[in-house]
């Protein structure tokens, strides 16, 4: 057993894990934190996406020993004050989940897509989603999703950083 | 309290953002893998890594000493109370149904079979354990080619002597709805066309992406069990009639189930498994599948060879369609099973009127997995076969493809039209859903495109390829499918509850894993009855809350389950008149009701539902004899199959040097009558375009000649991704059933059925010129590059069946260069080419 320390959507927690532990599963049966989920055994389709120091991260990538000291952050953190985040709210209005089991990882991704590229085209968008799996949707309106958070992120932005000056 | 606010005039037909996505985009989300109960246990399953082999002893005590590890079960240790894995649909009388038991004893016919189940205080500690459970094999010979198996020179199941499950026929000269196939064949060989192919229906896996799990809780009087299902009610069933529990002493829920595709429609031996040893020892069990094992135990879907024989006259006019199928049910006969290739005996006729026709299908056991529904079931493999013999057709005639399909199609006059199978389609419209997708997608100019290309020899050729399809859904008048020996009924449930303080509960037989149910009920009701939308909750997926369902499968829940909501709401409406002409003091043939409200005619006296439903709550004033609740139940029998429709126009370009393929337009226009969510059902059109799609282009379950599944896990089976695929423009026309209330086809499934002939014909059509007139599916860049290699030799562009290479570095999933010398490295990407 090692012991971590690790912050997760704003709470310090402190665990002794199996060293062999995936980040993935601390977040799910330790923390309970069962927003985040597991679709695939070999990394390939991203529904256990979070962020870690602010970039995405698969979490069954990732051992728990090696998110000591970092700060996590999963789909259940990124609503604020009650308010959806806009990635949230664009997914809910472009209808770009069904089943909504790959959502989780989509928004997650999404989310880190939009930080690095806030002009990202059709193109990129696609490629940049390119290893979170979604049955359902057929992808179109995830794209939609992104394209239009992209736009009321960068508003957000900018109308920060005018309150910042 | 009155109903009328400022909400649209009608809900039906508004796009409403769905209900669910709340809990689904914050992660406050119930998957049956999120479920903890105190004292649970965890299961592994030890499973066969042979295709067909003999069990031998089984030494269990190494995983039994392990930490954690509080029992190992063996088939042995349950043959008792385990139950047995059905088969719902025995086609012919004397189909051959191997048992299947959830784990077992003497014999494993595939790999992957479960021989043992390892109980252990973590998911971990039982898995570790399971490494150690020492099983003896005696390996048997396994047939795994279905045309080998056919031949019958391996025997899957020895015991039963041959590998034949069932033939069934449809013959239409024998049935009286239309003449003899054999005479049309003869007559066109003497002096019109006749057409004769054979197509590979391949062995897909439906890939929800949520894994499937089962948690069976037995502490209290009765045993729950919560599943990753879309057939809750239908567990619920198989458990009880397998096992002997009493069914009122098993309650099953499916909780938030992360997509099926038919692929959740079965009763699993890992829902058996877990309820068998859940019940041993009186904890609550928990199993949850890795991805891996999704890929082996998950049954797959189609899988045929399909022989087409299609006459017509020399100008292209039809007058026969014969087709023999062999179909691969894999290792047993699932629940649905040898069913799956015989729903599309009533659907390769499609939309043409052919006077004569003639449908076999040969189900056939082999050493793999087990084969049944996904998404289509039957359907896909009709569509597909009929839309690419019209293109072949069209090509032996020298005609557009699009003129040879309307010289033989149903015109819109015609309608209700019987056709040569003897379905009657109700309503439709071909020439408008045609004409209008035609100018969508620019067909002239893309035609036009085309010609330039091949005149100036353009090393990337464009294809156009057309599919006007039509499916049959919404399964079915229970008549119907007791005359075709189907388990079970056809209905669908309904109850509606009218709340005190004027909340309204819907509760549905029908059980949503994605499609968005909570939403589309809720609109149907609120119109209904005249109350907001949001006022309306949708219950459904626990048999305690919806005790009658049939749940949700074959695009039904809509054409089936909303008819049975309207049906529920229309009693309502009948239950409360009388009470509200006793309130209002008037006589009951005087009172009408509209929007929500209940008026005395000529006056302006009137009061609303939901003022009645406080008024049955309270009692303290109403008719003498009169039950003091507003609460209605339905249940209805469907007077009829549903039969969408639709055209699709799919623009291919093909690198004629690398084999190459890129989507560069892809049109579709559906008719489904009444659309109630248009963004819904753009969401299940995009979804199931892709999945078409990706049967054309991408995927494949491979086995290699040990019948291990070589495709078994995402690095092989190559799903779609989002770099992978286009945006797609999709359209309407309707065409209202005339076969229930609200004139709603069914939607779920039109888009995979549709697509993949859609593209296929538009792969072939970019290089029919150089001689090939068909890529065998998947049509990855090795196989279309070495049918341009070999052409005018043989068709087919068949390869040695391999998986395909994923994800390989620096290319995107489909990157057929990976790995192999040749050919050139090219890939799919969409627009890569362009
Ligand atoms: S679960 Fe992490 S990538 Fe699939
Ligand atoms: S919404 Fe179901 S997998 Fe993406």
């Amino acid at each position: 057993m090692t012991r971590i320390s690790v912050k997760v959507d704003g709470v310090r927690y402190s665990d002794d894990v199996e060293p062999r532990t995936l980040l993935v599963h601390y977040l799910r049966e330790t923390l309970g934190k069962v927003g985040t989920v597991v679709g695939c055994d070999t990394s390939n389709c991203g529904a256990c996406t979070v962020h870690v120091d602010g970039r995405s991260v698969k979490s069954c990538n990732m051992l728990a020993v090696q998110a000591d000291g970092r700060e996590v952050t999963t789909i259940e953190g990124i609503a604020t004050d009650g308010g959806l985040h806009p990635m949230q709210q664009a997914f809910h209005e472009c209808h770009a989940l069904q089943c909504g089991y790959c959502t989780p990882g989509m928004i997650m991704q999404a989310i880190d897509l939009v930080g690095e590229n806030p002009d990202a085209s059709e193109e990129e968008i696609r490629e940049g989603m390119e290893g979170n799996l979604c049955r359902c949707t057929g992808y179109q309106n995830i794209v939609r999703a992104v394209q239009q958070a992209a736009g009321v992120m960068a508003g957000q932005a900018a109308s920060s950083s005018q309150a910042g000056e | 309290m009155t109903a009328v606010d400022d909400r649209p005039t009608t809900e039906v037909g508004t796009a409403r953002v769905r209900k669910e996505d709340q809990r689904l985009i914050t992660g406050r989300t119930k998957w049956t893998d999120n479920i903890q109960l105190p004292g649970m246990l965890h299961l592994a399953m030890v499973r066969s890594p042979f295709a067909h082999a003999n069990i031998g002893a089984i030494d269990t005590t190494a995983a039994q000493d392990a930490e954690g590890v509080v029992a190992v079960f063996t088939g042995k240790d349950l043959a008792d109370d385990q139950g047995v894995n059905i088969n719902a649909w025995p086609i012919t009388p004397d189909q051959l149904t191997p048992t299947h038991l959830p784990v077992a004893v003497e014999r494993v016919a595939c790999a992957g079979e479960i021989v043992a189940v390892v109980v252990a205080r973590s998911a971990a500690a039982a898995r570790d354990a399971a490494e150690l459970v020492d099983v003896e094999w005696a390996e048997l010979p396994a047939v795994l080619d279905l045309k080998e198996a056919a031949a019958d020179a391996v025997l899957a199941h020895p015991d039963l002597g041959t590998n034949k499950s069932a033939l069934w026929r449809l013959d239409s000269a024998e049935q009286g709805s239309g003449g003899d196939v054999d005479e049309a064949i003869a007559k066109a060989r003497e002096s019109g066309i006749v057409i004769e192919r054979e197509y590979r229906q391949q062995r897909l896996i439906p890939a929800f992406m949520e894994p499937r799990s089962t948690v069976v809780d037995p502490t209290g009087e009765q045993l729950v069990v919560w599943s990753s299902t879309q057939v809750p009610h239908i567990l619920r069933f198989a458990l009880a009639a397998t096992t002997g529990v009493p069914e009122s002493k098993i309650r099953v829920i499916a909780p938030d189930v992360g997509g099926g595709f038919g692929g959740k429609l079965q009763t699993t031996p890992e829902e058996f498994a877990t309820f068998a040893v859940a019940r041993r020892l009186g904890k609550p069990c928990k199993y949850t599948e890795t991805r891996s094992e999704t890929m082996i135990s998950c049954h797959h879907g189609r899988d045929q060879w399909q022989k087409l024989t299609l006459s017509a006259e020399k100008d292209g006019t039809v007058t026969g369609l014969k087709v023999e199928l062999l179909a691969d049910l894999g290792a047993y006969v699932a629940i649905v099973g040898g069913g799956v290739p015989v729903l599309g005996a009533w659907m390769f006729n499609s939309i043409y009127k052919f006077p004569a026709y003639q449908f076999n299908c040969q189900t056939v056991l082999t050493n793999k997995t087990w084969v049944d529904a996904y998404r289509g079931a039957g359907r896909p493999e009709a569509t597909f076969a009929i839309e690419r013999m019209m293109d072949e057709l069209a090509a032996e005639v020298g005609a557009d493809p699009i003129a040879i399909r309307e010289k033989n199609w149903i015109t819109h006059e015609e309608f209700p039209f019987t056709t040569v199978a003897g379905m009657t389609y109700d309503s439709g419209n071909y020439e408008a859903a045609t004409a209008k997708a035609l100018e969508l997608f620019g067909y002239d100019e893309l035609r036009e495109e085309q010609r330039r290309r091949r005149e100036s020899g353009d090393p990337v050729q464009l294809g156009i390829g057309v599919s006007t399809f039509t499916e049959m859904c919404g399964l079915a008048p229970s008549r119907v499918l007791g005359s075709l020996s189907y388990g079970a009924g056809g209905w669908e449930s309904a109850s509606i509850r009218m709340l005190a303080t004027g909340t309204v509960e819907v509760v549905s037989g029908a059980t949503p894993h994605g499609q968005g149910h909570e939403t589309a009920w809720s609109q149907i009701v609120a119109d209904r009855l005249g109350v907001p939308f949001e006022n309306v909750e949708v219950l459904h997926g626990d048999t305690q809350v919806a005790p009658k369902g049939l749940d949700t499968y074959g695009s039904r829940s809509l054409v089936v389950g909303g008819e049975a909501i309207v049906r529920a709401a229309d009693k309502v409406i009948e239950k409360a008149r009388p009470i509200a002409a006793h309130l209002l003091e008037a006589s009951v043939d005087d009172i009408e009701f509209e929007s929500g409200r209940f008026t005395v005619k000529g006056t302006d006296q009137g009061m609303g539902l939901t003022d009645l439903a406080l008024a049955a709550f309270t009692c303290h004033n109403f008719p003498e004899g009169v039950e003091p609740n507003l609460d209605a139940d339905a249940t209805y029998d469907p007077v009829a199959f549903s039969f969408p429709h639709g055209t699709h126009l799919c623009a291919m370009e093909v690198d004629t040097e690398t084999g190459a393929t890129t989507m560069r337009k892809y049109v579709c226009v559906d008719d489904i009558g009444t659309i109630i969510n248009p963004l819904i059902v753009e969401g299940q059109v995009h979804g199931g375009l892709v999945q078409g799609i990706a049967q054309a282009l991408w995927e494949e379950a491979v086995f290699d000649d040990q019948g291990t599944l070589v495709s078994g896990s995402f690095v092989d089976y190559t799903l779609p991704t989002s770099a992978d695929t286009i945006s797609f423009v999709t359209d309407h026309t309707s065409s209202p059933s005339t076969t229930n209330t609200l004139g709603t086809k069914g939607v779920g499934e039109a888009g995979t059925i549709a697509s993949t002939p859609a593209v296929v014909n538009a792969v072939v059509d970019a290089i029919r010129h150089l001689g090939i007139d068909d890529i065998q599916m998947p049509c990855t860049p090795e196989r279309v590059w070495r049918a341009i290699q070999s052409a005018g030799e043989s068709s087919g562009g068949s390869v040695p069946e391999q998986a395909q290479e994923h994800f390989a570095a620096g290319g995107l999933n489909q990157d057929p260069g990976a790995g192999s010398p040749e050919p050139p490295t090219a890939s799919t990407t969409a627009g890569e080419n362009a």
